[in-house]
């Protein structure tokens, strides 16, 4: 097909070439997003552990409302932040509509409520293994929340690769309140959706192998990571 | 991975994101400007915003999206200029009190494309509206914005003229993309579908395809832009003094020269028209 | 009885590890009390039946105490009443008088059936429960390294507790449970599938615990184990305990039909 092989041409000179633009593009989203996964870690780990290891009323509605935040359409998130950002929203007066913040904050909404979700499962696994023996040390509630966030971090890794997956990848909600401007708000996904819109179909999948090549090499690299930590840990 | 490694990289990323917002707010000398997508994937804005740069010292940051929506924005104070091309909701725009005044700026003009193939016989007319009942009647494909952008409501307002109500067939042979105008255009492309577009958008689109100019030359595809300062009053975050700068510059000669020198394959996009 | 003795009396022909040379004391008790650990009138109901029913039992005298009946008795659950792990249906549990809580958690040592080892060191999961208990930081690598010592485990020291063998791990959650000076010690069949020398490595800590003054309760299924350390036995089943005896007695003049039938294999639940 003369369009895939075009594409790749297309790549291969992107990277050779070292242009300057696809280098601020490309590092805007890394910062956009492992920024997001960072945010989104924060609240998405001790959350998910939290609900993990607590029992209260309302626990599987949570639950279940958590699950289905996985499946948030990253549009929606984007309406909803640009609403609370935009200058007639609550927040307005905080001047982040169409900055990489804006970004970042709409990306945390999509990726927290997936890494919220898989900490609790996974932490859930691990409590019924550890509970009784952390208990018996005498262990608080804090303290077992801790503890299984640091023993499940194997795991728990992975959760904030499939985070960053879904950040890096995402279009519709930076769209909405990055605006796509130039130099300012672009980043991988909203370059390429640009491109296609400009009928540029080559330099739209040439920036979407981009894309692909870069998260391959952030994973490639968590890998290495995970594998030194396994080997550590030897879990 | 040590403790102290996992702090230092958190400690960075942090630092990095928190530098973000102080980059926002310490740098005062740019302004937002809501558009059209026409107007940036043509490359008008590449060409004559790095003048304008060049001449006062402020940024121009351009969000791009349908007319509607781009309304909507600096409806909500998100903007400080707001250059689109959709005159009556404009003057409303005005009128309501979001915008200061509404300058006639430039024009290009709508273009009717479709399959070479042209299986409506609409190829060389030059009566939009005629050739949309032509299109209508016998049922060939046409792709639609249907976004409420500018280029929507000129498209309905030439069904209108033709006494035809596509939408009661949308889905059959009306096909309502609910996107920006080069989706459109990858939509009609792709499925030999006609469409209605501006002549910029045209001419920078670069998958073509199978598609060529049908109709042309109608005044009722005339295509007028505007440019509108938003209401400081109304929004008192509006940076008026240097929205006012890029709209008075725009309005200059320097400004208007800019626009008329910006071609694409040889051909001139957009026409300064400034009084 | 000596260590050495001990185990030449018990597995003759066995090559012992030298371990002598290591040996240090167990930790001398200090901090809040616990004793004696007592359950009364202890009920526990699940899905309608009753597992632990009416039973009682205090650990206030030093030494070893065997809980010893069949499978289904509610030994294991017996012992996590007691450990303030589970809350009784009926009944109560108390730590010197009053209800079991975290604060004194590691004063009452626990050790499962199947050891659970923390994703760290052997060192790192002793000092982990050092830090659980309280111990400053500046003291706890000291402190860990001394109880691994006192096991015999010091040269594991570094390793990931987790690629232990089963044995070095079930006497690491031994050590691991004794850092904290705990008073009482609660045994859930600690040397079950476990190798001759590893099942007498942990007899002679829990020996030398006992002969330090440490109250002890051994859930075990091993007649042997029992007559070898307790020196007492309750016998429990159906739910309920009977008045502790000593071993001689439970073996030899059993006080009830289902103990005498228990102990000549005829007892099953």
């Amino acid at each position: 097909m003369d369009d895939l092989s075009g594409a790749f041409a297309q790549a291969f000179r992107l990277i050779a070439g070292f242009d300057p633009d696809l280098l601020e593009i490309v590092t805007l989203s890394l910062q956009v997003s492992l920024s997001a996964v960072i945010v989104a870690g924060l609240i998405g780990l001790p959350a998910g552990a939290a609900v993990a290891v607590m029992r209260f009323p309302g626990r599987a509605v949570v639950i279940a409302v958590m699950n289905a935040m996985m499946g948030l359409p990253p549009v929606v998130a984007g309406l909803a932040v640009y609403l609370m950002l935009s200058r007639a929203g609550p927040l307005g007066d905080w001047g982040l509509l169409y900055t990489p913040s804006a970004m970042v904050i709409a990306q945390t909404v999509l990726v927290a409520p997936i890494i919220a979700a898989l900490t609790r499962q996974a932490i859930e696994d691990l409590h019924g293994d550890y509970d009784e023996q952390l208990r018996a040390f005498g262990i608080g509630r804090s303290g077992m929340i801790t503890t299984l966030l640091w023993e499940a971090r194997v795991g728990l890794f992975t959760v904030l690769l499939a985070g960053f997956g879904r950040a890096i990848a995402e279009v519709g909600a930076v769209i909405m309140v990055g605006g796509n401007i130039n130099h300012v708000t672009r980043v991988m996904t909203t370059a390429i959706a640009l491109e296609t819109s400009k009928g540029a179909l080559e330099l739209a999948l040439g920036l979407g192998i981009v894309l692909l090549v870069i998260v391959l090499g952030v994973n490639a690299l968590a890998g290495l990571l995970r594998m030194g930590v396994a080997g550590r840990a030897h879990a | 991975m040590t403790k102290r490694t996992l702090c230092n990289i958190l400690a960075t990323l942090i630092l990095s994101l928190s530098l973000f917002g102080a980059a926002a707010r310490a740098d005062n000398a740019f302004i937002l400007v809501q558009s059209t997508t026409s107007t940036q994937n043509s490359g008008l804005f590449d060409h004559i915003l790095p003048q304008f740069t060049e001449a006062s010292g402020i940024e121009v940051r351009v969000v791009a999206v349908g007319t509607g929506q781009a309304i909507r924005n600096a409806a909500n104070g998100d903007g400080d200029v707001l250059l689109v091309h959709a005159e009556s909701a404009e003057v409303a725009f005005v009128a309501d009190g979001l915008g200061v005044e509404r300058f006639d700026l430039m024009y290009n003009d709508f273009v009717i494309v479709g399959p070479s193939g042209d299986p409506a016989a609409v190829m060389g007319m030059t009566n939009a509206s005629d050739a949309l009942a032509m299109i209508a009647e016998s049922g060939s494909a046409f792709a639609s914005r249907g976004d409420d952008s500018g280029t929507h409501k000129k498209e309905r307002s030439l069904w209108q003229e033709a006494g035809v109500d596509p939408v009661v067939s949308s889905g059959d042979w009306y096909q309502e993309t609910g996107s920006g105008m080069g989706a459109t255009l990858n939509t009609a492309s792709g499925m030999g579908a006609y469409a209605l577009t501006d002549r910029a958008t045209w001419i920078a689109f670069e998958n073509k395809g199978d598609l060529v100019i049908a109709v042309e030359g109608d005044d009722a595809l005339f295509n007028q832009y505007g440019v509108i300062l938003v209401n400081p009053q109304r929004f008192e975050h509006v940076k008026s003094d240097e929205g006012q700068a890029f709209i008075d510059w725009l309005l200059s000669s320097d400004g208007q020269n800019a626009i008329g020198a910006y071609q694409l394959d040889g051909q001139q996009l957009f026409f300064p028209n400034a009084k | 009885m000596h260590w050495q003795g001990f185990c030449a009396w018990v597995l003759p022909g066995v090559p012992m590890p030298d371990v002598a040379p290591r040996i240090t004391e167990p930790e001398k008790f200090d901090g809040p009390e616990v004793l004696p650990v007592s359950g009364r009138e202890l009920v526990v109901e699940r899905d309608g039946r009753k597992l632990v029913d009416g039973a009682a039992l205090t650990i206030d005298q030093p030494g070893v105490t065997a809980l010893m009946g069949p499978n289904g008795a509610g030994k294991s659950l017996l012992l996590r009443l007691l450990a303030g792990l589970i809350a009784p249906d009926h009944g109560t549990v108390t730590w010197a008088g009053t209800a079991p809580d975290r604060l004194r958690a590691s004063r009452v040592g626990l050790v499962f059936h199947r050891p659970v080892m923390l994703r760290r060191t052997a060192l790192a999961n002793v000092a982990f429960a050092l830090k659980v208990s309280g111990v400053a930081r500046v003291e706890r690598h000291d402190r860990a390294l001394a109880a691994l010592a006192s096991g015999g485990l010091e040269h594991l020291a570094a390793s990931p507790a987790r690629v232990l063998s089963g044995g070095e791990q079930q006497r690491l959650s031994l050590v691991r449970a004794l850092a904290p000076g705990p008073q009482a010690l609660l045994l859930d069949e600690p040397t079950a599938n476990l190798d001759p020398g590893s099942t007498l490595a942990i007899e002679d800590l829990i020996v030398r615990s006992a002969e330090a003054g440490m109250r002890i309760l051994l859930v075990t299924h091993d007649p042997a184990q029992a007559q070898r350390l307790a020196d007492r036995i309750a016998f429990m089943h159906d739910g309920q305990v009977e008045a502790p005896v000593s071993a001689d007695s439970f073996f030899n003049e059993p006080a009830s039909a289902k103990a005498s039938a228990f102990v000549a294999g005829r007892l099953v639940l």
